[in-house]
């Protein structure tokens, strides 16, 4: 039988902001600012940490990475089998000097190379660099989180449980995928005064609720499917209508019970009609959602909360604008959808909106009810 | 392996004056016993069945019944029997072995032997529930006498024992509500039951089952039942809400009698799940809170055994305008004979055939009688107070949090989270609770829904003593420091049981499962069926 690979690229420079206060490091300045100001890198010594506890849990995969601080350091380290590939660097000078395109031709080269599963270390910059450079590329990919903020639902909640999924997945026990958001900080609301965050793309994780929990004997599974229940529950809501769709896997997978194929990323308004729906806008902006709508027709807004943040409104979905609200009647024609795992996976903490409109935020905050399944409804939380 | 080499030998004195250590050097018993099937051998007798009297009437035995050929019955003498039994027993963590107040939810306590002494005399166990009425007129009053115990304990006006278990009971709780408002003709309009997260998740499953919606609250931001979401969701849709108190986590909700307020004023029904009514035993009384129904599972507040899952026993308790919708038959008394009653047009039905489990109906019969009323809160405040000082002594155990209401004390159990311990270490509940095995004693995970991560639910009832309690906590904070310090001694547990991890998968292949001897010879052993 041949020895897995498993690939690793680190961003040497993730993280090195958070400790002294100089958020994250995207661009050449701030890296060299941050280490001028005494922080000290981290992303390659938390790879090992991932790397030995896949090695402690018995794996002996082969770590195909780039050379010195992008992976080859911390393979080591860890002592397991490396096998280095050649990956282009810019020439940055300086001791780490690395930059998001020597992140892109590392994980082109890795995977190049063939690997099971992809690890990466750094935060949400670095999850968007993987996603850039994988453009859709099926590989299995999973993120070792030694960056500032970490948006992005691509990361194990520490580098231990990185080390746990992935020799869980090596050792054949986790079977299931599913694709993630990969959310980073919005740089123009930054600018306008205000901290959002933006979605960027979509990787494939190992669908392993570690979160959450584990998988316990003669307990049922959590990953059996919802989504068809939600829809029948959508459809008894909503009637015959217009809905105009948020992003993510739960509101796609509820459209796809409903016979439509919607988008991913986007949003989009679809026509349902006696338990059908069809697309009839995709991947719309604010302005072809609101040419759609139709006041002689009932209309609904169709979101599920990021998952682990609880953003419901205001992340990753602008287009649904408060004028798009409104036009859907506000409170009453917002419809949540979500599993009950992801509403678990909150720990209690409330469902989040930030619609720029103040007056908005405030008639959606109190209680919401969240279609969890087929006859299915929890009452939960909403502040502003 | 780690640290858990035999102990070096010592003479028998220094063993004499050795102090006992803290944590038990514990190792189970392998016997490596053959399945009975494989034992014994052709002759061999442990009893002689007389031949049947043929002048005794006996009813005559269909055809089709009958066997063409005697079973493939082992044939053993007694004493090998027993020496079979005893060693299985060995084998496991039995309730009465080990200090099981880490099962979960389960409210382990001692079943006391003398009541298995009534459920064997003869005559309960030679009863067959198709005799005639005159004949049983003694279990019919213990049953009737029962329900009177149970109407007092509850404060409400009509019980029934027909339920086969807890969920059973909640399910008959629930199919009463159905027929209530549909006598009413307000079913079509009230379709949504109301629970909450931490409400045992049978009232959710029941509510569903039995064609309602079910609406479940989340925690407020207190960690509290949320009274604000109960606003938010009762309406004229409302039919009921089935509600634990205290909840799993063992959590009292302070605001229960301004729940039941509110979904009373909405015209809807509340159902009390008396699962953890061990800690409020004659203290407070859900009639007393406003309730409409309520339920008691015979095998936790009233100290049946569990019997790895069954024949458990399940009590209903209503107020007069719900009786008439009881299952049947009920036990009825004219105050000179009991009789059993099936002519209820009303009713909601048979739960079970005929009626109740009798032997755990006669057990929780002479655990009432022999406490009384006064033993039963005694029983409480003692399970409350062994719960606290539990909490006490694990709260000091690093990687251990209480979350939710946090800070404000629990009644009878607590739900642990380890997520702490987890975070730093990556060992899991579950490997803290096989290490726990190391040491004599049962933590298993009974934690439904999983929204706790990492959870640890101990309820340590009245059974057990200060010192029980001491090592149990000692056991826990041994067993978290060597997740810190040597975590893989945990992760690889247990070391010292007979049989190591059991492999899961099995579970969820139907061609590995071998519930008999015959599936045992055609699947794992090859032979043809």
């Amino acid at each position: 039988m041949t020895r897995p690979r498993v690939g690793l690229v680190v961003n040497p420079v993730a993280g090195l902001g958070g400790r002294v206060g100089l958020g994250g490091t995207d661009g050449p300045e701030r890296p060299r600012r941050a280490l001028e100001l005494g922080a000290v890198p981290r992303a390659s010594a938390r790879a090992e940490e991932a790397l030995a506890e896949i090695r402690a849990r018995g794996c002996a995969p082969v770590i195909v990475t780039a050379p010195g601080a992008m992976g080859e350091e911390a393979a080591r380290g860890a002592g397991l089998d490396v096998e280095t590939v050649p990956a282009p660097r810019s020439g940055v000078p300086g001791p780490l000097g690395t930059t998001a395109e020597d992140t892109v031709a590392a994980v082109r080269a890795v995977v190049a190379a063939g690997v099971g599963l992809l690890l990466f270390a750094g935060g949400d910059g670095t999850a968007r660099d993987v996603a850039r450079a994988l453009d859709g590329a099926p590989c299995v990919v999973l993120g070792v989180p030694t960056g500032v903020k970490m948006h992005s639902a691509v990361f194990a909640v520490g580098p231990r449980a990185a080390g746990e999924v992935a020799a869980a997945r090596l050792g054949g026990a986790a079977p299931g995928v599913r694709d993630a958001e990969v959310m980073d900080r919005d740089e123009e609301a930054l600018r306008a005064g205000r901290t959002a965050s933006r979605l960027y793309g979509w990787l494939t994780v190992p669908d392993v609720p570690a979160r959450v929990q584990q998988r316990k004997t003669g307990s049922a599974s959590a990953a059996y499917d919802t989504s068809g229940g939600i829809a029948a529950e959508l459809v008894g809501r909503a009637g015959d209508g217009l809905l105009v769709l948020g992003p993510g896997t739960t509101t796609r997978a509820v459209a796809a019970a409903l016979g439509a194929d919607a988008s991913l990323a986007g949003v989009d308004v679809l026509d349902l009609r006696g338990g059908q729906a069809v697309v009839v806008a995709k991947d719309a902006s604010e302005a072809e959602i609101l040419a759609r709508l139709d006041p002689a027709r009932p209309c609904h807004v169709v979101v599920s909360p990021i998952g682990g943040q609880g953003f419901l409104l205001g992340r990753g979905n602008q287009q649904i604008s408060p004028r798009v609200l409104r036009a859907a009647g506000g409170r009453g024609g917002l419809l949540v959808v979500c599993t009950e795992g992801k509403l678990a996976a909150l720990q209690g903490r409330p469902l989040l909106v930030d619609t720029g409109d103040r007056a908005l935020d405030a008639e959606l905050t109190g209680h919401v009810r969240v279609v969890t399944g087929h006859r299915r409804i929890s009452l939960y939380r909403t502040e502003a | 392996m780690t640290a858990h080499t035999t102990p070096a030998p010592v003479s028998p004195d220094q063993a004499r004056i050795a102090p006992k250590p803290a944590l038990r050097r514990f190792h189970q018993a392998s016997w490596d016993e053959k399945l009975i099937f494989e034992l014994g051998s052709p002759g061999e007798r442990g009893v002689l069945v007389p031949e049947a009297d043929p002048a005794l009437p006996a009813p005559e035995l269909p055809a089709a019944l009958r066997r063409a050929e005697p079973p493939a019955l082992p044939e053993m003498s007694q004493q090998q029997v027993l020496r079979h039994y005893l060693r299985l027993s060995q084998e496991n963590l039995g309730a009465d072995l080990n200090i099981d107040v880490g099962q979960g939810t389960c409210t382990m306590k001692y079943s006391p032997k003398v009541n298995d002494r009534f459920v064997r005399d003869p005559r309960i166990a030679a009863l067959h529930p198709l005799q005639e009425e005159e004949t049983v007129q003694g279990v019919l009053r213990i049953i009737h006498e029962l329900e009177g115990l149970l109407k007092e304990i509850s404060g409400m006006d009509r019980v029934s024992l027909q339920p086969g278990a807890g969920s059973a009971a909640i399910y008959t709780n629930v199919a009463m509500i159905r027929a209530y408002f549909a006598a009413r003709g307000e079913l079509e309009q009230r379709d949504e039951v109301i629970t909450t997260i931490f409400s045992h998740p049978s009232n959710a499953a029941c509510a569903k089952t039995a064609g309602f919606k079910v609406i479940t609250l989340h925690p407020d931001a207190d960690g509290y039942p949320d009274i604000e979401a109960l606003k938010a969701a009762v309406g004229p849709r409302t039919a009921a809400l089935l509600i634990t108190n205290p909840e799993d986590t063992g959590i009292y909700n302070p605001r229960i009698e301004e729940f039941v307020r509110i979904v009373h004023e909405a015209g809807g029904l509340c159902s009390y799940d008396q699962a953890n009514a061990n800690g409020i035993l004659g203290i407070t009384r859900a009639r007393d809170a406003g309730f409409d129904l309520c339920h008691f599972n015979l095998h936790k507040t009233f100290s049946t055994p569990h019997a790895c899952g069954g024949p458990a026993a399940g009590a209903c308790a209503v107020t007069a305008d719900l009786a008439p919708y009881l299952p049947v038959p009920t036990v009825e008394f004219d105050g000179e004979r009991y009789r059993l009653d099936d002519d209820r047009p009303e009713s909601v039905g048979k739960m079970r055939p005929f009626y109740g489990v009798v032997p755990n109906l006669v057990r929780a019969y002479a655990w009432i009688m022999s406490l009384g009323a006064d033993g039963l809160r005694a029983a409480a405040e003692t399970a409350v107070l062994n719960n606290n000082y539990l909490l006490h002594k694990v709260r000091q155990i690093p990687g251990v949090e209480i979350p939710y209401a946090e800070g404000r004390p629990r009644v009878e159990q607590v739900r642990y989270s380890w997520r702490k311990l987890y975070e730093d270490t990556g060992v899991h509940s579950e490997d803290l609770g096989l290490r726990a095995a190391d040491f004599g004693t049962h933590y298993w995970t009974s934690h439904h829904p999983y929204v706790v991560p990492e959870p640890m639910t101990l309820e340590p009832t009245e059974s057990y003593t200060r010192a029980d309690l001491d090592e149990y906590a000692a056991i826990l904070a041994e067993v978290a420091r060597e997740a810190y310090e040597e975590p893989e001694t945990v992760r690889t547990a247990p070391h010292r049981s007979t049989v190591h991890r059991v492999r899961p998968e099995a579970l969820d292949d139907p061609s590995t499962w071998a519930v008999s001897w015959r599936a045992y010879r055609r699947k794992i052993l090859g032979e043809p069926s």
